[in-house]
């Protein structure tokens, strides 16, 4: 049973990805692709979740944890830089 | 012990003027005097054993390793050196200490002197090949000090230049000669050298290493095709011209040949090489001795024949011959040496060298035109003079030579015609400068010299006449000792004497004279016949040839190392597509035995993205900023690959890598233009598509080859290895920390020097800050976002805990220093960005380049650590504690070099972003100051 959730969930995140990748490609407007990276980088926590749970290793949960703590430090650093230009002043 | 006294003492004697001043001239000339003069009575002290057939030799082992020893001898044939160089040195710098003006440097000229003099004494006192070459490139570099001693004037520097440079080529020749020797023989050492002269005749690199020394010889020897450095190194000042050119420098070639005579003589290849290159040397310098006009540079071109002469001597595979050129060597020394010196007392009185404008000094300076005409007479081979005797005996030499064949007839004829020459330069240049009316155009009134500046040339010309006079007496006993070292077998006996009764060469010498003087006569027919030629400049065409071999490499260095990282990027990948593709061909399949996985519809969509993406970047490098968010995705999807690949610290690390990047990127681009012109013509983008899809397909076949074979990879060794070697579960930091713990030693060192680089590159620099963005929008006033602003701050102390505890954990489990440290810069900076450097800069309230700095010398000293305890570099050591209250603890010292790493990269990162950030904050109008 959750073998098959776990396919059905990885394949639903995996088009979410895809999507998100159209978005970051098509834009329109720069806001746009950037959001759609910072969601991709959501939507890879979770695959990297559901491989933890698939392969029952603690290891990845840790991981996840960490990239959700870091990676929205980049998303936050061209967020700025549409806002000002200079992102350290 | 008395030899190493022999060479040392001149070398004390270098350090020696130093203690004295420029002011006090007499002192100086006197302390550099004083170690000479000590060697020479050593020698003196020396010479009755030597003569009587000792030869005294000192050895000791210096680098095994390379065959060198310091080892000195002193035969018959060093002594003859010795004591010309010790005692024309000394009068050179009597000489000299009236020669120099007051705005010369005398305490340094005299140290470059006695460098010479030490380097030519190591040249012939030395019984080890390789300790022979050395001295020989140490009197090529004092030369060139020597020479260029007056480094003010451009004839010098550009002289001095051209004797090292073709000196120094000789040098190499000759050290390439000596090893193939060394290799026939299986020694460097002189005595058995000299003994093999059957073995290294009978070598086939018998041939080869005969031209490399010769090749040695003859650029030191200023021998033809060479002969041009030496004229050119007149520029010198007179009393190094004295020295180099009669007795030292110039005579380490015709040295080389007589000591390495027993060894390499008496075969065809020596007899052709040896005595046709002398020949032609000593008849084109005796023909533009006579066609030249200034002092020295006649001087010059009658020594390059006189080398020429007695190279041709100790070609003749001759046994007398040898003693014939023994005997003009010292001959040579004396009257060139006092020659030199006269010129120097006319330049020095009259201001200028022109003899054309030098006319009848006899009148100013009896005793220096007494002097001149002495030795000048002995040069051209004078009867009563020293000259004389050994022009005589090589005559009597040419007429017994086999060389070539049926034409034998041919050099004597030649020998006589260059003594013809000879007798004629050497008139001319006593009778244009001394007699032959009266001077015009002098810069000054000449006078006498001062009688110090005249005892040198009188104690070298009274030798001339002793030697010329009782030859028998005076130079016998040296002769034949020198000639015994020089000879296989014992020196045939001498009869030295002047008069050997009506014979072939004293008509051949009579004919000289009396040419000479016809010549000398009929002199304007000469020079009209030589205006035809074009005259050739040999300094010009020898700068013109450095210049062209200067441009030459000036291109090639442009064509490859053009400033464009483009292009390195272009070479490099060449250059790896060329190796790597070569691999590939030499590959039967491409495919191994190994079957291929199969792929899942998730990795599929995965490379799918991850090939979008990276075409995006490279399609959309022109638009910067959406370039970068297509590289983010591709980041993103290496580090999903590692995840799910069972990697996640890699993932992790990837990942944090990424944001750094990104944020770097971003504070770069502040400063660059939005959007990029279209540069790359059509040929380039073809050529560069071309490129980087072949690299590509290389790369993708290299890895679709090795995936597809069974693999014999190292990690076994460390999988095995890591608890029992390294005390770590992780083998990933095991092998950081450890294994490979040096490696990341060199790594961490250059990210903390790229880190201070480019704190120094910024510091201060001033960049254009654009006022809006790309689309013309002004930038927003919301300087620090508020959400963001209490977000950051609240993550901060989370993040050091969770950096402190991968840190902690990382030699067991997945981290390390590396990782942590990535996340500890990384939360700091978000600090920076949030709130501004001010306000960062206010609450962390250090230097981040001392933290890179003590990060790599915690690692260091860890290494450095296990050699107290004796074990070598890096070693680590760990063992399990037990702490109250926390538990059993694992301590190693690896942790303490991770403690090195994480220090180094939040050091070195910081130093990077917050350097750049503050780019812009320097010169921006403070918080404080705008509320105001």
């Amino acid at each position: 049973m959750l073998d098959f959730a776990l396919k059905i969930s990885v394949a639903l995140f995996a088009i979410a990805i895809v999507l998100n990748l159209y978005r970051v490609a098509v834009g329109p407007s720069l806001p746009d692709r950037i959001l759609a990276l910072d969601t991709m980088y959501v939507n890879s926590i979770a695959l990297i979740v559901l491989f933890g749970i698939w392969l029952g290793h603690r290891t990845y949960f840790e991981a996840a944890l960490l990239i959700a703590m870091l990676g929205f430090v980049s998303t936050v650093a061209v967020c700025k830089y549409l806002l000002r230009g200079d992102i350290i002043e | 012990m008395s030899l190493l006294l022999i060479v040392l003492l001149p070398l004390l004697g270098s350090l020696l003027p130093s203690l004295s001043s420029n002011q006090r001239r007499h002192q100086c000339a006197l302390l550099t005097a004083a170690m000479p003069l000590i060697a020479l009575l050593v020698t003196l002290r020396e010479t009755p054993g030597v003569i009587a057939g000792e030869v005294p030799r000192l050895a000791f082992s210096w680098v095994p390793a390379l065959g060198l020893d310091l080892a000195l001898r002193l035969d018959g044939l060093s002594l003859l050196f010795v004591l010309l160089i010790l005692g024309i040195g000394l009068l050179i710098i009597l000489y000299a200490r009236h020669y120099l003006s007051e705005a010369d440097n005398m305490p340094r000229f005299y140290a470059y002197l006695m460098l010479f003099m030490t380097s030519m004494l190591g040249i012939v006192m030395a019984d080890n090949l390789i300790l022979l070459w050395m001295f020989w490139e140490l009197t090529s570099l004092s030369s060139f000090l020597l020479i260029g001693f007056w480094s003010h004037q451009s004839a010098a520097r550009k002289g001095a230049r051209m004797a090292l440079a073709v000196t120094g080529m000789g040098g190499l020749a000759l050290l390439a000669g000596l090893i193939l020797i060394g290799q026939i023989v299986g020694t460097f050492d002189m005595q058995t050298v000299l003994d093999s002269r059957d073995v290294i005749l009978a070598d086939p690199r018998y041939l080869p290493a005969l031209l490399l020394i010769l090749l040695g010889a003859f650029t030191k020897s200023a021998q033809f095709p060479f002969q041009f450095w030496l004229p050119q190194a007149m520029a010198a000042p007179t009393p190094v011209s004295a020295f180099l050119h009669s007795a030292t420098m110039v005579k380490a070639g015709v040295f080389l040949l007589a000591r390495l005579h027993p060894a390499l003589a008496g075969s065809q290849e020596w007899l052709y090489l040896v005595s046709l290159t002398g020949l032609v040397t000593m008849l084109y310098g005796a023909y533009f001795a006579l066609i030249k006009l200034d002092l020295k540079t006649i001087l010059a071109y009658s020594t390059v024949s006189h080398l020429g002469l007695i190279t041709m001597l100790f070609g003749l595979n001759s046994q007398m011959a040898v003693v014939a050129g023994l005997f003009h060597i010292l001959n040579h020394a004396t009257f060139k040496a006092a020659l030199f010196m006269t010129a120097g007392i006319v330049d020095h009185e009259c201001g200028t060298r022109d003899i054309r404008k030098l006319k009848g000094l006899w009148r100013y300076m009896p005793m220096t035109t007494a002097l001149a005409a002495i030795t000048a007479a002995s040069m051209a081979g004078f009867p009563l003079l020293n000259g004389f005797l050994s022009k005589e005996m090589m005559l009597a030499e040419t007429l017994e030579t086999p060389l070539l064949g049926g034409l034998a007839w041919l050099i004597p004829v030649l020998a006589t015609i260059g003594s013809i020459l000879a007798a004629a330069y050497s008139l001319r240049y006593v009778r244009n400068t001394f007699f032959d009316g009266k001077p015009r155009e002098l810069e000054k009134t000449p006078h006498e010299a001062s009688f110090p500046m005249r005892l040198p040339v009188l104690v070298l010309a009274i030798v001339c006449i002793i030697i010329g006079l009782f030859p028998a007496f005076s130079a016998t006993g040296i002769l034949t000792t020198a000639a015994d070292a020089a000879l296989t077998m014992p020196a045939p006996e001498l009869h030295l004497s002047i008069w050997h009764g009506f014979n072939l060469p004293l008509l051949m010498s009579a004919i000289a004279l009396i040419g000479g003087f016809m010549v000398y006569v009929l002199r304007q027919h000469l020079f009209t016949f030589h205006r035809q030629f074009p005259s050739r400049n040999s300094l010009a065409i020898f700068e013109g040839a450095v210049q062209r071999l200067v441009r030459f490499t000036q291109w090639g260095i442009d064509t490859l190392e053009n400033g464009s990282l483009q292009r390195y990027m272009l070479w490099v990948v060449i250059s790896a597509l060329a190796v790597s593709g070569m691999s590939l061909m030499g590959i039967e399949t491409l495919k191994g035995e190994l079957a291929v996985q199969k792929a899942d519809p998730l990795l599929i969509v995965g490379a799918a993205i991850t090939c979008f993406a990276g075409l995006a970047t490279a399609f959309l490098h022109r638009r910067r900023l959406i370039s970068l968010i297509m590289l983010s995705v591709v980041g993103l999807m290496a580090s999903l690959a590692f995840a799910r690949f069972s990697a996640p610290d890699l993932a992790l690390t990837q990942l944090a890598v990424e944001v750094v990047t990104v944020i770097l990127l971003m504070l770069a681009l502040f400063f660059l233009p939005q959007k990029t012109p279209k540069e790359s013509s059509a040929s380039r983008i073809v050529r560069d598509v071309l490129l980087a899809a072949g690299f590509g397909g290389v790369v993708a076949s290299l890895n679709y080859a090795l995936l597809t074979r069974p693999l014999n990879s190292i990690s076994d060794y460390f999988l095995e290895h890591s608890v029992s070697g390294g005390g770590g579960h992780n083998v990933v930091n095991v092998i950081l920390v450890d294994f490979r713990g040096f490696d990341t030693l060199g790594e961490i060192t250059v990210l903390c020097i790229a880190g201070i680089g480019i704190y120094k590159l910024l510091n201060r620099l001033r960049l254009f800050m654009p006022s809006s963005d790309s689309e013309g929008r002004p930038w927003s006033p919301d300087r620090y976002p508020m959400i963001l602003a209490s977000v950051s701050q609240s993550l901060l102390p989370m993040a050091l805990l969770v950096s402190v505890f991968i840190f902690l954990r990382g030699h067991n489990a997945p981290g390390g220093g590396f990782i942590a440290g990535l996340v500890t810069a990384v939360a700091l900076i978000l600090m920076y960005i949030a709130h501004g450097v001010e306000w960062a800069q206010q609450r962390l309230s250090f230097q981040y380049q001392p933290i890179a700095v003590s990060g790599v010398a915690i690692a260091t000293l860890t290494g450095v650590g296990s050699w107290a305890f004796g074990y070598p570099f890096l070693t680590s050591a760990f063992g399990h504690f037990h702490i109250p209250l926390i538990g059993d603890v694992e301590l190693a010292t690896a942790m303490l070099f991770d403690l090195g790493v994480y220090l180094t990269v939040v050091g070195a990162t910081l130093m990077i972003l917050a350097n750049l950030g503050k780019v812009t904050t320097s010169h921006r109008p403070s918080k404080q100051k705008e509320k105001a």
